[in-house]
């Protein structure tokens, strides 16, 4: 039986496109773009137009705008850091949210624990920052807002527009953590007029090893990595070019097919929602109904914890992901799920359900009909469910 | 991830249910830290005549009940008093690391039904749950920071005042 995968955040398929190109690669471009001899000005030649696909994928005004990185976890490591140090003359207040993800969060961490001052902003239920609050929070040691785009765990959208335009005004930097959204819905870095976002190849059917950081022209902020001058200085090391030209293709598609894949992922979450509200009782489904990810459904199943429910879909081939604390070996329930009011044992039993272009109704469908007899003899074994049953 | 011994007990589990004729009844744990569970037993002649569970938790701490009524059942009082979360852990073929703590939780549960089967027998009225038992932490409730006595945003795992992290303890 073939796997049903819905955990798409965790892993998407490379697409045959994507597999080609890097195939082609592999024997072809194993020149270093650095070199001025002739392998050197092919690889140069194939990451430009990598380049090129992402500059076009995310409407930067010019592909100098982007550089490419290892991995959304180092774009963002790149952003915040890479702003603190260079700004650190200006002031060292940095203003996040609730919901981020751990690569921001604990970046900032680590910077509080260099002399770093941090505000984190709360979320109303659906997950939603207040640009309001934001404003509230910033002092004249502000230098960095940093706030996501898309919620890897609820799905919510947060008003990006909204926040540049204050800190625009006050003259302050604003990085976008935008890994689970880049690919997945339009961004138009202009349009958001963020200085910074990030973002990775892996989340919309590139190859894990590529991220990458879009900087606005003229902002100033320093190298997470030093060393040679690739990528204009601004990140040293030999360029992953095989993973690149994937990323490249993959983006190139993402535009393309933009309009029907969201469609398509917008059609599959209303089929899912319905039928876990039809099929199952006592959930909730988290995040903003509307201004969410068209990819991501995120389920609280009451009275049974996540990962039973994640070994057990596993025992029928199918595949979705928890943010239990139990699965993820963190001893706590997720911050996200806290965040946006669900208690402990709610936050113990979320699924986050993932899919893409290759997922279909019938797999939505088997889902929901594996889901509701896993939740039936999981509820049978809990005494939470026993208490509440009487 | 687990054993085949835990999967067998995870897939299908033995003992599963409440008993409502229970002679003892041990509860451990609680939804903040993941896993609760509950054990009953019923006693004749002396014997673990009959025993079920009720749990709510990772596969590890399902499969843990499964296999420790298992063992329990047909056992003296005295024979099931020795029975440890390692003798459980070791009879499943092993736990991942970050599991082991669901083992304790099974032998924690075991010997506090037996308890409370002698303390019944005994005549002994149960002392009911202390409220201060339930560390339910909700959305709302707002905790200190143990540095600095700042109010902890239950979203962090720092404190936003003094940036010390935060744990369970808190």
């Amino acid at each position: 039986m073939s796997i049903i995968n819905l955990d798409y955040i965790s892993a998407n398929p490379l697409l045959p496109e994507v597999q080609d190109a890097m195939v082609k690669a592999i024997k072809k471009n194993y020149g270093n773009p650095s070199s001025s001899h002739r392998l050197g000005d092919e690889a140069t030649g194939v990451l430009e137009l990598a380049r090129k696909s992402i500059t076009a994928l995310i409407n930067s005004a010019s592909p100098e705008e982007v550089v490419f990185t290892s991995s959304g976890t180092e774009s963002i490591n790149h952003a915040i850091k890479g702003v603190a140090l260079a700004h650190a003359g200006k002031g060292k207040h940095i203003i996040t949210s609730n919901i981020e993800h751990n690569a921001v969060l604990k970046t900032l961490r680590r910077l509080m624990k260099m002399g770093c001052k941090v505000t984190s902003v709360s979320v109303d239920e659906y997950g939603l920052v207040s640009p309001a609050d934001i404003a509230r929070a910033i002092t004249d040691e502000t230098i960095l807002v940093t706030i996501m785009h898309g919620n890897n765990e609820v799905g919510t959208i947060q008003p990006i527009k909204e926040i540049t335009r204050i800190t625009r005004e006050k003259d302050i930097l604003f990085h976008c953590d935008a890994v689970a959204s880049v690919g997945i819905v339009p961004i138009d870095v202009q349009e958001l007029d963020v200085d910074l976002l990030s973002f990775s190849a892996n989340q919309f059917n590139g190859p894990s090893g590529v991220g990458g950081l879009y900087m606005r022209r003229g902002v100033k902020i320093w190298p997470l990595l030093d060393g040679g001058d690739q990528e204009n200085g601004r990140r040293a090391g030999t360029e992953n070019l095989i993973g690149i030209v994937g990323a490249g293709v993959a983006a190139e598609l993402a535009s393309r097919e933009m309009e029907s894949r969201v469609n398509h992922a917008k059609n599959l979450k209303d089929r899912l929602i319905k039928g876990l509200k039809k099929k199952i009782g006592d959930i909730i489904i988290n995040g903003h109904h509307e201004i969410s990810l068209p990819n991501l459904v995120s389920v609280s199943v009451k009275y049974i914890e996540g990962e039973s429910i994640v070994l057990m879909l596993d025992e029928e081939n199918i595949t979705v992901s928890t943010r239990s604390a139990c699965a993820s070996g963190a001893l706590r329930a997720s911050h996200v799920l806290l965040s946006v009011g669900r208690d402990y044992a709610d936050a113990q039993g979320t699924l986050v359900i993932t899919f893409g272009k290759e997922t279909t109704e019938a797999e939505i469908d088997r889902l929901l009909d594996v889901l509701e007899t896993v939740v039936e003899t999981l509820r049978k074994m809990s005494p939470l469910y026993n208490k509440v049953q009487g | 991830m687990y054993s085949k011994v835990v999967m067998d007990h995870f897939k299908t589990p033995r003992n599963v249910g409440e008993m409502k004729d229970a002679d003892g009844m041990g509860e451990v744990g609680n939804p903040v830290c993941g896993d609760m569970m509950n054990i009953y037993i019923k006693v004749e002649d002396d014997h673990i005549k009959d025993i079920s569970f009720l749990t709510f938790g990772c596969g590890a701490a399902i499969a843990v009940s499964s296999m420790l009524t298992d063992i329990a059942k047909g056992k003296t009082i005295e024979e099931a008093k020795k029975i440890t979360n390692k003798s459980v852990a070791e009879a499943l073929e092993g736990l991942p690391k970050n599991k082991l703590h669901c083992s304790n939780l099974g032998a924690d549960a075991l010997q506090l039904a037996i308890k409370d089967y002698e303390d019944r027998k005994a005549g002994k009225v149960r002392p009911p749950a202390r409220p201060e038992d339930r560390h339910e932490h909700t959305h709302g409730e707002s905790c200190k920071c143990p540095y600095c006595n700042g109010d902890v945003n239950a979203g962090l795992e720092f404190c936003s005042h003094c940036g010390k992290e935060m744990n369970d303890s808190h």
